[in-house]
C-alpha cells in the first residue's frame, strides 16, 4: 500500500470490523491496569458475569497511589497507613489474582510506572495496539505502537472483549529538523512543541514525530516526547520504526527471541509512513532554535524559554487568552514581564512517567554531582521510574550522588507528579518538576508547578530558583 | 446504561476554557472504588475554602462564595454551559461519574477534549458541541435571565432556547444510538465474538510473537 502513514498501518492492521454507522471494532494486543482506575471495571465484569478474553495480553501493577518512602513501602500493602489506598492497592492485588492477570506486585522487581514498565519489559513491541486506564499510553508509541489512554468502561470493554469500539483519528505529523543545542532536552522539545500547537491543537489526531531530532533521539528520550502528545490534545503520539527502535526490543523479557525475534523484526521495519504519506495536519519546527523550556502557568501550553520573560496580561490580544494569563498569574503568584529565571522554587522534583527512565536519573545526576542542595529547598524527591530502573541506577551509584547532594532517593511510582500519595506540594509553594501537568492542584492543593527538563529541575535544586542549565555547567552552544 | 433521549433543565455555568479533568474531580477522590459518590466533590477545589478529603461528609464544609454553582439561582442545574478543550488532561473517568452523580445530564461546550468526551457517552451524560458564537449567546442568555432553562432534544439534535430558538448540533450515529437506546456497548461488541475469533486466528499465523507474551 502507498500513502499511508505509520498511524494508517497500525490502524488498517487492527481492524476487526468496519460499522455502517462510521464506528470500526478495533483490536487491542496490550492492556495495561494499574490501581486506581481498574476496580470499577473489575466489578462491572462480575456484575455481568463476565470473564477477562484472553490473559496473556494483560499487565498490571500498582503506581498512583503507592508510597515512595522506603520505610513505608517495607510494610508491604498491609503496611499502607491510609485506608482509602491499602483498600485500593490491595483490591488490584485480589482481582488480578482472582481473574488470573499478570502483575508484578508492589515490591517486586518489575514494579513501576505503567509507562515505564511496560517498554522495558518489553511487553510493548512495535505494531501493536496499547491501551490503559491512563492518558500518558502514547508513551509506547515511541516503539511504533498504536498507543492511547482510555476510561474505565473502556477497561471494562477491553477486559471482556479485547476490542474497542472507535472511530479513525485524523494524522498530524510534527516535523522538528536542525540538531538541538547542548543542555537541550526531549523535554524541552515537546514543551515547545506544545507551546507552539496548544493544548488543544492535537485534539483528534494521531500525532507522529518526524524529522532529524527525533532520528538523532534515543528510544527513551522518544518515550519523554510522546508522553506528551496528550498535552498537546492527542490521544496517539508516536515515532516510526528505525534500527534504535530495534535494538531496544532486542533482549527484553517478553520480546521474542531468535528467529520470532528476527521474523518480528522483518515486519516491524515496515512500521514507517511511506514517503508520499498524506497527513491531515502538518507543523514544521527547527530543533536548532529550541532552548529550555520552562512552564510559568497553569496549563502546559504556558511556556517559555528560560532566557524568556513571564507573559504579561496587557500584551495578550485575545480575550478569552487575557483571562486565562491573569488567573494564571494570580494562581502561581507571579509578575508579568519579570524573567522567569529568577522565580524561586520550594520543592523539586524528578521523576513520573515522563522522565523516570535511566537517561533521566544520569543526566540529573551529572548535574548535581559534587554539588550540594540549595538551604531554601525544603524537598527534593528523585523517584525511579521502576524497580529496574532503581536497580540500574544503584549499580551505577547514582544514588549515592543524589543523596550525598541532598536529595531523597526513593521507591519507585507515580509520587507528586499527581500527588495521590503523601508526596505534594503545600499550599502556594513553587515546584522545579520534571513532570507533564502544571494544572492547578495537580501536585497539591494550591501548589505551583514548573514543569521543565531533569536537568533544568537538577540544576534548581542546587541554586534554589529556576535558571538556565546552560549556564550553570558552562555548556553554552 | 442510562439513555437520553430529551432533556429539559435549569442551565450553570463553568465560564472558562481548558478546563481539565484535574478540576473536575481531584485526585485524592479517585482512591474510590466505587462508581458513584462523586458528586460532592465536583470542582471540590473551586468549590470549597478547604482541601476535601475521601469520605468526609461536605454539607458542612466552607463553601467558595465565588463559586457561580454555588449561588442559589444554579442549584439543581442539569446542564453545564462551559467553553473550550474541556475536559482536558487525565483520562479518569471519575470526571463525567462526578458531574453525573452531581445531577448534570448534559453539557454544551464549543470542543472537548478526546478521552473526556468519548467517557462522557458511557455514562449517559451527553456532550453537545456548537459553536462558540453560539455558546456566547447561551451564556449571555443565562447570566441574564434567573432560572434559565433549555431543552436537548439528542433524537432531533437540537438545543431548544427558551425563546424557541434552535441550535442544530452533531454527533457520531453509532454513539447516538448507544446513548438513545441505553446499550450496553460490551454487549453489542460479544456479538461479534466469532469476527474477533476470527481475527486472532489470522494474526496469530502473521505475527505469532504478539500471542501468549505475558505469562
Amino acid at each position: 500500500m502507498s500513502q499511508t502513514t505509520v498511524y494508517d498501518k497500525l490502524w488498517d492492521s487492527h481492524l476487526v470490523k468496519q460499522n455502517a454507522d462510521g464506528s470500526a471494532l478495533i483490536y487491542i494486543d496490550r492492556h495495561i491496569l494499574h490501581e486506581v482506575t481498574s476496580p470499577q471495571a473489575f466489578e462491572g465484569l462480575r456484575i455481568a458475569g463476565r470473564k477477562p478474553w484472553r490473559l496473556d495480553t494483560n499487565l498490571a501493577t500498582p503506581d498512583h497511589n503507592i508510597s515512595t518512602d522506603p520505610t513505608e513501602r517495607a510494610a508491604g500493602v498491609a503496611g499502607i497507613p491510609d485506608n482509602t489506598s491499602r483498600i485500593q492497592v490491595q483490591t488490584l492485588d485480589d482481582n488480578c489474582d482472582h481473574f488470573g492477570i499478570k502483575e508484578f506486585k508492589m515490591n517486586e522487581m518489575g514494579q513501576g510506572i505503567v509507562h515505564v514498565m511496560g517498554p522495558e519489559l518489553g511487553a510493548t513491541m512495535p505494531g501493536l495496539t496499547v491501551v490503559c486506564g491512563d492518558s500518558h499510553t502514547a508513551t509506547h508509541g515511541a516503539l511504533a505502537c498504536l498507543a492511547h489512554g482510555i476510561g474505565t468502561s473502556e477497561v471494562e470493554h477491553v477486559l471482556a472483549s479485547q476490542c474497542l469500539v472507535t472511530k479513525k483519528m485524523k494524522n498530524m505529523r510534527v516535523t522538528v529538523d536542525g540538531v538541538l543545542g547542548a543542555g537541550v532536552t526531549p523535554k524541552d522539545v515537546v514543551l515547545a512543541i506544545i507551546a507552539k500547537i496548544g493544548t488543544a491543537g492535537g485534539n483528534g489526531h494521531a500525532i507522529e514525530f518526524a524529522g532529524s531530532v527525533f532520528r538523532d533521539m534515543s528510544i527513551e528520550g522518544r518515550m519523554t516526547v510522546c508522553n506528551m502528545a496528550i498535552e498537546a490534545g492527542a490521544r496517539v503520539g508516536l515515532v516510526a520504526v528505525d534500527e534504535k527502535t530495534i535494538d531496544y526490543c532486542r533482549g527484553r523479557k517478553f520480546m521474542p527471541a531468535g528467529e520470532s525475534f528476527a521474523k518480528a523484526a522483518e515486519y516491524w521495519r515496515t512500521l514507517v509512513s511511506d514517503a508520499d504519506a498524506v497527513f491531515d495536519t502538518e507543523v514544521h519546527m527547527n530543533g536548532s532554535e529550541i532552548a529550555p523550556q520552562v512552564s510559568w502557568g497553569t496549563s502546559p501550553e504556558m511556556v517559555v524559554p528560560v532566557t524568556g520573560n513571564i507573559p504579561r496580561v496587557e500584551d495578550q490580544i485575545d480575550a478569552v487568552k487575557k483571562k486565562g494569563v491573569e488567573r494564571a498569574l494570580e494562581y502561581m503568584g507571579l509578575e508579568g514581564g519579570a524573567p522567569i529565571s529568577s522565580v524561586a522554587v520550594d520543592r523539586v522534583f524528578i521523576g513520573s512517567c515522563t522522565n523516570s527512565r535511566i537517561e533521566d536519573m544520569r543526566a540529573a545526576a551529572a548535574v548535581v554531582e559534587g554539588r550540594t542542595v540549595s538551604d531554601s529547598i525544603k524537598q527534593a524527591l528523585v523517584v525511579p521510574g521502576s524497580q529496574m530502573v532503581k536497580e540500574q541506577a544503584e549499580a551505577e551509584g547514582l544514588d549515592r550522588i543524589f543523596i550525598e547532594a541532598g536529595l531523597d532517593w526513593r521507591e519507585p511510582g507515580c509520587s507528586m507528579c499527581l500527588a495521590m500519595n503523601a508526596d505534594k506540594l503545600g499550599a502556594g509553594e513553587h515546584c522545579a518538576s520534571t513532570s507533564n501537568r502544571n494544572f492547578e492542584g495537580r501536585q497539591g492543593n494550591g501548589g505551583r508547578t514548573h514543569l521543565m527538563s531533569p536537568e533544568m529541575a537538577a540544576a534548581a535544586a542546587i541554586t534554589g530558583h529556576i535558571v538556565d542549565v546552560r549556564e550553570f555547567t558552562g555548556d553554552q552552544s | 446504561m442510562k439513555a437520553f433521549t430529551q432533556h429539559s433543565g435549569l442551565v450553570g455555568p463553568m465560564d472558562r476554557a481548558n478546563v481539565d479533568t484535574d478540576m473536575i474531580i481531584p485526585k485524592q477522590f479517585l482512591k474510590s472504588i466505587k462508581r458513584s459518590g462523586f458528586g460532592p466533590n465536583l470542582f471540590d477545589e473551586l468549590r470549597y475554602m478547604d482541601e476535601g478529603q475521601p469520605g468526609q461528609d461536605c454539607t458542612h464544609r466552607p463553601v467558595n462564595p465565588d463559586f457561580p454553582l454555588n449561588l442559589p439561582r444554579y442549584s439543581g442545574a442539569s446542564i453545564l454551559l462551559a467553553r473550550k478543550n474541556f475536559g482536558c488532561g487525565s483520562s479518569r473517568e471519575h470526571a463525567p461519574w462526578a458531574l453525573e452523580d452531581y445531577g448534570f445530564r448534559a453539557v454544551i461546550a464549543p470542543s472537548y477534549a478526546d478521552i473526556f468526551y468519548n467517557n462522557c457517552f458511557k455514562n449517559g451524560l451527553l456532550p453537545v458541541i456548537l459553536s462558540e458564537q453560539q455558546l456566547d449567546v447561551l451564556f449571555a442568555e443565562m447570566y441574564a435571565d434567573e432560572g434559565y432553562q433549555l431543552t436537548i432534544d439528542l433524537v432531533e439534535q437540537t438545543v431548544v432556547c427558551p425563546n424557541g430558538e434552535r441550535f442544530a448540533f452533531e454527533i457520531d450515529q453509532f454513539r447516538k444510538d448507544c446513548l438513545v437506546n441505553g446499550l450496553d456497548e460490551i454487549g453489542l461488541t460479544l456479538q461479534s465474538a466469532q469476527a474477533i475469533k476470527d481475527y486472532e486466528k489470522t494474526r496469530a499465523a502473521q505475527q505469532p510473537w504478539v500471542f501468549g507474551a505475558i505469562k
